[in-house]
């Protein structure tokens, strides 16, 4: 009775939206590997006693659990868990400062063309189709051999050809916002065209655009390792996810751990991002939900 | 529905002008721009540079220049390589094969095997099946290809030594069986993330469709359940599944660029990061360009499949 009744009490919509994100196991679960992975590459290499560039050519190839180093050494000597936690600082780095500039280059183009419509929307979204014609690698990696690859030029490529997708959320939520009393009443006090954009119409698209903010680090990560991976991301000897897999493809017969440790770790952070994406997709907006 | 198709076409046309667009001013920004390859070199003075940027017309207005190098596009000259002289389009063209190949073996096997997930796991919702067929697939989605690769690499060729390690023949062999043995791997690695996507939105498809009307209509007339799942369901759930096959187009492309390089694969891809490592610009953009328009007729045909196959959109 007492839940029945419990049950039938209107929540607030964040109380709400919280008991709906916590049905979602997975999505829990991947918020907790973040906050491990985050913490871990952040206070990590302070508690190891190994510096991550530290060559040690005597201790060459040392397989994980085989002494001292944890995951063991690669071909150069240097401890494989400080690399990862260090190459973690770097790639979690890089999916979230991305994922911040494709948020703010989408959101404006977004915004710009679902409020004013007519010429300059046609004109802006043409051009986020235009870019995403172009498969994502070969643009990144197109652009990336023209630039002096480096944490910065990484990250801003990532960001430049991962922003259309947002872009085309916030302009059909905006198109279709900018017709509600709110908005309209907003217009009829005067607000100027850039408040109510940015002050009222934004805002209340803030649901789809956290979703596609978190699958966006996703992207990004996964971005990251590939171009690094090919050798025109993150160069050595800094680490990063990626590049850490740059060599283990020529030592698989002898070095396989690697190969194993940074993909996974890769392949848990991307995991990870995806289902709370997925999470905060059903928890935020009930009428959004994928079946 | 020539109406349909006309604004469509329009509308490519129209994308294929911006595309060109971006892919110009890319080329602009290459360091020394488009006479990188002869501003690297020692032997050039810069009296020879000035002559040449007059005699390849780079001193022109930047508008008319892009008019000229679309203008070019369009007839088929695409520049020449810094590596060997070739012609880039021909360049392109014999590597295009095993890409195709590639891609389109990949595409068979996520397509049957996407489509058989989604459907089971729609038509047993929330089954062990099905929770396990979705964070699967999520999980498919977050693994890198490269990395996938790799593994496949490490417990197909080097534990278990079923599988070559990569290359498309071997040397000197090339008969079918050998062709086929080389490509299991690469398409396999590259069907793994296409697979995932292919289950997911048959899946939805499949739930949107058996929650419709005329599919209770037709159980209540008693029709059998698998004739419903057939002829009424199955039909109808698959028709948005064209629009995935169109975008999925570029993922496919980037997969198979990625495959290609963990498997030595003589593709495309492989073409486009060898050039980028050689800064064979002429090469790099006419990748760049050649896929990019492959995406957009891509797109364009789907759109208009669509519209033959249901009557309802040619309106929209």
């Amino acid at each position: 009775m007492a839940t029945a009744a419990l049950s039938t009490v209107q929540l607030a919509p964040g109380q709400a939206a919280w008991r709906r994100f916590r049905r979602h196991r997975l999505a829990l679960a991947g918020a907790v590997i973040i906050l491990v992975l985050v913490l871990g590459s952040a206070f990590g290499p302070y508690l190891l006693p190994f510096d991550d560039t530290y060559i040690d050519i005597m201790k060459r190839f040392a397989p994980p659990l085989s002494g001292a180093h944890i995951l063991g050494t690669d071909e150069l000597g240097r401890d494989v868990l400080a690399r990862l936690m260090m190459g973690g600082r770097v790639s979690l780095s890089i999916g979230i400062v991305a994922m911040v500039i494709a948020m703010a280059v989408g959101i404006a183009v977004g915004a710009f063309a679902g409020f004013y419509g007519g010429v300059v929307g046609a004109v802006l979204m043409r051009l986020v189709d235009a870019v995403l014609c172009f498969p994502t690698i070969f643009l990144l990696l197109a652009l990336a051999a023209l630039t002096e690859p480096g944490l910065v030029t990484t990250t801003v490529l990532i960001a430049a050809t991962a922003w259309m997708a947002v872009a085309r959320v916030v302009e059909a939520q905006v198109r279709s916002l900018r017709e509600r009393e709110f908005a309209v009443a907003a217009l009829a006090f005067g607000s100027s065209n850039l408040r109510i954009m940015f002050r009222e119409l934004v805002p209340n698209a803030i649901a789809p655009i956290v979703v596609a903010a978190t699958l966006n680090v996703a992207k990004a990560i996964l971005l990251e390792s590939y171009v690094s991976y090919l050798g025109y991301g993150i160069q050595p000897p800094a680490a990063s996810w990626g590049n850490m897999l740059n060599n283990a493809q020529i030592y698989l017969t002898s070095a396989p751990w690697l190969a194993i440790a940074p993909g996974l770790a890769i392949t848990l952070a991307v995991t990870s991002f995806n289902f709370l994406g997925d999470g905060l997709r059903d928890a935020l907006d009930p009428r959004m939900n994928i079946p | 529905m020539a109406r349909y198709v006309v604004n469509r076409l329009a509308q490519a046309i129209m994308l294929l002008v911006i595309v060109s667009g971006i892919g110009f001013a890319i080329l602009h920004m290459a360091p020394g721009g488009p006479l990188s390859q002869f501003a690297a070199s020692a032997q050039m003075t810069q009296e020879d540079l000035d002559r040449v940027t007059k005699q390849l017309g780079l001193d022109r207005p930047l508008p008319i220049q892009y008019l000229d190098w679309f203008g070019r596009m369009l007839k088929g000259d695409w520049g020449r390589s810094y590596r060997d002289g070739e012609a880039v389009l021909s360049v392109i063209s014999s590597h295009l094969g095993a890409t195709l190949e590639l891609m389109a073996t990949a595409t068979i096997i996520a397509v049957l095997l996407g489509c058989w997930i989604g459907i089971l796991g729609a038509l047993r919702r929330y089954s062990l099946f099905d929770m396990l067929a979705t964070v699967g697939g999520m999980i498919a989605l977050s693994i890198p290809t490269f990395w996938f690769g790799l593994v496949t690499i490490y417990v197909f060729s080097v534990k278990l030594g079923w599988l070559p390690a990569g290359n498309r023949q071997t040397v000197g062999d090339g008969s079918f069986l050998d062709l086929l043995h080389h490509l299991i791997a690469p398409a396999m690695v590259l069907a793994l993330v296409e697979t995932a996507m292919w289950g997911r939105f048959m899946r939805s498809s499949m739930l949107e469709v058996i929650n419709q009307d005329y599919i209770r209509t037709a159980r209540a007339k008693g029709m059998p359940e698998w004739r419903i799942l057939t002829v009424h369901a199955l039909r109808n759930a698959l028709l948005p599944m064209i629009t995935v096959a169109g975008l999925q187009f570029p993922t496919l492309l980037g997969g198979a660029l990625v495959a290609e390089t963990v498997f030595t694969w003589p593709g495309m891809g492989r073409l486009f990061l060898d050039s980028i490592g050689y800064r064979d610009y002429p090469v790099v953009m006419g990748i760049l360009m050649f896929s990019a328009t492959m995406v957009l007729i891509g797109s364009l045909l789907a759109d208009i499949f669509y519209a033959v196959v249901d009557p309802r959109i040619r309106v929209g």
